[in-house]
């Protein structure tokens, strides 16, 4: 537990990923089975066992400390599993090095009924120290949140020896907690895990954004265009396991199982393939717009009334297996073709085609680009945020390789604003004001015009560019709140920054009313006086324009 | 509820009270007509040790020990009071009506507590105090007393600090893993820089450890008074050339610009707050070593105890759970909320940077806010 609990505590104050994986492999490498698998099955959220309420940690603390101690040590800390693991009064068994391994607190916990968690806990918080104990309140709370995901623990595997990521990927569901077989084969140990998963992940094939001045150098008729979607993309996978029996799985793009929480889909899964498509909600014929299937994924549990709401569909654009053949290898122009065979067969409402659009040649598809309902896209033009460009000869490549498929997505909207806020970065940013809230002119009761604080950015500027921001920043501060610098903006004096987003929302949680889809620096109007800064007017145009999510 | 109350208290109501009394500038005696640690110049002032928010330039005439009258001078000239005498530890000195004597507190090198002795009664202050092994300092001394006026900085049952040791494992295992990083540590100038330095040395680390310039001068006193620290050098010009070494900085110093010179460099705070994650994000922390200089929960309790004090005062930091705890175990307790103290506190790094970087502020407020209004 000790190895687990001084890796868990550095990869929650460890912001960099390369560190993360540097931390993680060297955790790897000297820990021993079963724990280092029990951790990656922590890390990867797969640890299935009866998680520990926080009324039920309250409980036992206040059986050891003063109330109002507690209390005022809970109102310092912030967090109610941190304030118990450092108050729990030392014991004799502390730090005597009977503190119990990994292994045996998650086989314990998976074996223990819901009566005996509480005095498991208790006496494993004895023997622990300060880190262990937070260690372990945060296993049994369920949930580690020390920003290290599933697919960078993946990697540090990987890289315990020659395998890639998406190998790791390609086993993973049919494997289980702890994780010998894999550990063995990433580490020469042993060979591949054989395993007998009949719907396997299969890493998914990624897009590079096309560069305007790409369109030079490629020739728009090696390239299929389809409509770039704004849902979520999933791989359905159905197959029949050795007894006979129908399995069925919905991934996410990063090869999280996503099936509880659509059911609905799941069971229109009645084929031996895996499809690579887009998850949306389409109602009455017409697909959504992000918003609405947000409403959907922000809910814990599925509703009857939630999945006739919002009913989601699968619109499938890629075939990578049917009846136990890998179609992988072969060109996107053949799997093209029996995707389309096979969704005619399949005949089902659910899951429909992305359909190609009929634009020939670079200028025409920048037109479809900007304005999909001229090519037919109709009504489903709430949920297209662009094209997708396959080339007809590209096999089905896990990763992002080059040159293959590109994402074009329509023009930015973009806005000249004005820089009123910086505040430093973090890990290697840390030492530079690099997060920016930037506002537009709005009219005061007075007559006169004033700022108001429009978003936040903290990406777009080159590394020059984040140096000479930095600089006006230092130099130009008013203000100082914490880590926050207020700086000049006034009609004359001050920083305006072209701000490029994808989308515009009302919000009541910001003062302007408004709120950016995915901001970025686009560019530093030195030249321009902040007077000249775009008004707020301009920004509810857009929105009567419907330059909102996904339009 | 069983709050105590927080308002300042009244001097003469307590029995300790006609021997030190609390105004404006900080704890006072009138029968022997001193302050001690006052937080403005005063005529006669007795000091603690030599941390900026404890020692103040200005005083008219200034006891204290041999060190903290030597750490005063390197931080404010020479000419820091009008006068100063030397107390040595133990020695029993009459002012006015009343006896004093300094006894070692374990906080820095030449950090004292204060007895005060009148008409038979025994009063204590502690100053800032630590129980844990110190290789840079004279250890703490307990002191059998009446009235005991106790630092209380970390005075929450959260904070336990760990052996040293193991926070300088923590150290060296990323300095291993990340071989090719500065490893840039903030620590306060006086005290935690030369602790850090020598329980390095104590795990074997031999190599060069490099420091800010703020950190030079009290190192090299430190070095004089026979504390061994090793091969040190400061930075100076270099930057990346420092990949893979260890360098100290004040933690004021890590979010700097000065700090960008290593590239990307893993960042450590040592200090007794980062036990508290939040409080160590907070201070830009992403490897915490909790090593404090200050007492912790346990050790407050253990020494209130054993100093045999029937009556406790409980100056800067937590008040109001030693206070509580206090009362939960019959001894009569009150807050003095000193205003202008906090040892390792949020103000201290505004203070210690006064004291420490002077220069640096005054050459980054030229360079670097020419044009602000
Ligand atoms: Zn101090
Ligand atoms: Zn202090």
């Amino acid at each position: 537990m000790h190895r687990f609990a001084t890796l868990l505590d550095r990869l929650s104050f460890e912001p960099r990923r390369s560190a993360k994986l540097a931390l993680l492999g060297d955790y790897f490498s000297r820990e021993s089975d079963p724990a280092r698998g029990y951790a990656l099955a922590a890390l990867t959220g797969n640890l299935r066992f009866r998680n520990a309420k926080p009324a039920t940690l309250r409980a036992l603390a206040a059986e050891r400390v003063d109330a109002h101690l507690f209390a005022l040590s809970y109102d310092f800390v912030g967090d109610l599993s941190e304030t118990i693991a450092l108050i729990w009064p030392h014991s004799e068994a502390a730090g005597s090095g009977r503190s119990p391994p990994l292994g045996e607190v998650v086989e314990r916990l998976e074996r223990a009924g819901r009566g005996e968690v509480p005095g498991l806990i208790a006496a494993w918080l004895d023997t622990l120290d300060e880190t262990g104990r937070w260690a372990l309140l945060k296993l049994v709370t369920g949930g580690l949140r020390v920003g290290a995901s599933a697919r960078l623990a993946k990697t540090a595997v990987a890289n315990l020896g020659p395998l890639s990521p998406d190998d790791v990927e390609e086993v993973w569901h049919g494997l289980a907690p702890p994780y010998e077989a894999l550990f063995a084969w990433a580490t020469g140990k042993g060979e591949r895990p054989e395993t007998d998963d009949p719907v396997p992940f299969r890493p998914a094939m990624l897009a590079h954004p096309l560069e305007v001045r790409e369109t030079g150098t490629l020739d728009a008729g090696d390239f299929a265009a389809e409509w770039k979607w704004d849902g979520i993309r999933v791989q359905a996978a159905a197959g029949r396991d050795r007894t006979g029996a129908l399995r069925r799985r919905l991934y996410t793009r990063t090869g999280e199982d996503i099936s509880a929480a659509f059911p609905d889909l799941v069971e229109t899964l009645t084929f031996e393939a895996a499809i690579d498509g887009e998850l949306l909600v389409v109602i009455d014929g017409l697909a959504q717009s992000f918003n609405t299937l947000q409403q959907r994924l922000n809910r814990k549990t599925v509703t009857a009334k939630m999945m006739r709401d919002h009913p989601a569909t699968i619109r499938a654009y890629d075939l990578l297996a049917l009846d136990g053949e890998d179609l992988r290898q072969r060109p996107f122009r053949e799997r093209r073709r029996m995707l389309e065979r096979f969704l005619v067969a399949l005949d089902h409402p659910r899951i429909d085609l992305s359909p190609l659009v009929a634009a020939d040649g670079w200028e025409a598809l920048g037109k479809a680009r900007s304005d999909p309902s001229a090519f037919h896209a109709g009504g489903d033009a709430a949920a297209i945020e662009g094209l997708m460009l396959k080339r007809w000869e590209a096999p089905y490549l896990p990763g992002r390789p080059k040159g293959q498929w590109f994402k074009w997505k329509r023009n930015p909207f973009r806005v000249d604003a004005v820089l009123m806020y910086a505040q430093r970065g973090h890990g290697k940013r840390s030492s530079y004001y690099s997060d920016y809230t930037f506002g537009v002119w709005r009219p005061r009761e007075d007559g006169g015009e004033e700022l108001v604080p429009v978003g936040k950015a903290y990406f777009g500027f080159t590394d020059e560019e984040l140096l000479e921001i930095d600089r006006f920043v230092r130099n130009n501060t008013v203000n100082r709140f914490g880590p926050v610098r207020e700086v000049r903006h006034e009609a004359q004096a001050g920083l305006v920054l072209e701000v490029a987003f994808e989308g515009l929302n009302r919000s009541g949680r910001h003062k302007s009313g408004l709120a950016m889809r995915f901001p970025r620096i686009s560019r530093l109007r030195w030249d321009k006086p902040p007077v000249e800064a775009d008004r707020i007017d301009t920004l509810l145009a857009l929105i009567m324009d419907g330059a909102t999510d996904g339009a | 509820m069983m709050r105590p109350a927080t308002t300042k208290p009244t001097p003469t109501v307590t029995t300790g009270g006609d021997i030190l009394t609390l105004t404006p500038a900080g704890l006072y005696c009138p029968r022997g007509d001193f302050h001690v640690d006052p937080v403005r110049p005063v005529a006669r002032a007795l000091i603690t040790h030599g941390h900026a928010d404890h020692a103040r330039a200005g005083h008219g005439a200034v006891l204290a020990s041999r060190q903290t009258l030597d750490i005063m001078a390197i931080r404010y000239g020479e000419d820091f009071a009008g006068s100063t005498q030397v107390a040595l530890p133990g020695e029993r000195i009459r002012l006015g009506e009343v006896t004093v004597s300094f006894h070692p507190a374990g906080h820095v090198l030449g950090s004292m507590q204060v007895l005060i002795e009148a008409g038979g009664r025994r009063i204590a202050i502690s100053g800032d105090y630590k129980r844990q092994a110190d290789p840079t300092c004279a250890p703490f001394e307990l002191i059998e007393c009446d009235v005991f006026i106790t630092e209380a900085t970390f005075g929450l049952p959260v904070f336990r600090h760990p052996p040293v040791a193991g926070e300088i494992d923590k150290l060296l295992a990323s300095h291993r893993l990340f071989d090719q990083r500065t490893h840039l540590v903030g620590a306060y100038s006086l005290g935690k820089a030369q602790r850090l330095i020598a329980e390095l040395r104590a795990r074997g680390y031999g190599r060069m450890i490099y420091l800010h310039g703020a950190l030079v001068r009290l190192c090299a006193y430190y070095a004089e008074q026979g504390v061994g620290l090793g091969p040190l050098e400061p930075v100076g010009e270099r930057a990346r050339d420092l990949a893979g070494e260890i360098v100290l900085c004040p933690p004021g110093q890590l979010a700097d610009r000065w700090a960008r010179r290593f590239g990307d460099p893993v960042t450590a705070v040592a200090s007794g707050w980062v036990r508290v994650r939040a409080r160590a994000r907070q201070r830009g922390a992403e490897l915490p070593l909790v090593i404090s200089d200050h007492a912790d929960w346990d050790d407050l309790r253990k020494t209130i105890v054993e100093t045999g004090a029937r009556e406790i005062w409980v100056t800067h930091g937590a008040e109001e759970a030693l206070v509580h705890w206090c009362g939960s175990q019959g001894l009569d307790a009150r807050p003095l909320n000193l205003i202008g103290y906090g040892d390792e506190g949020d103000t201290t790094d505004a203070v210690e940077r006064e004291a420490g970087t002077l220069a640096e502020i005054r050459a980054d407020a030229t360079a670097g806010t020419g044009s602000a209004t």
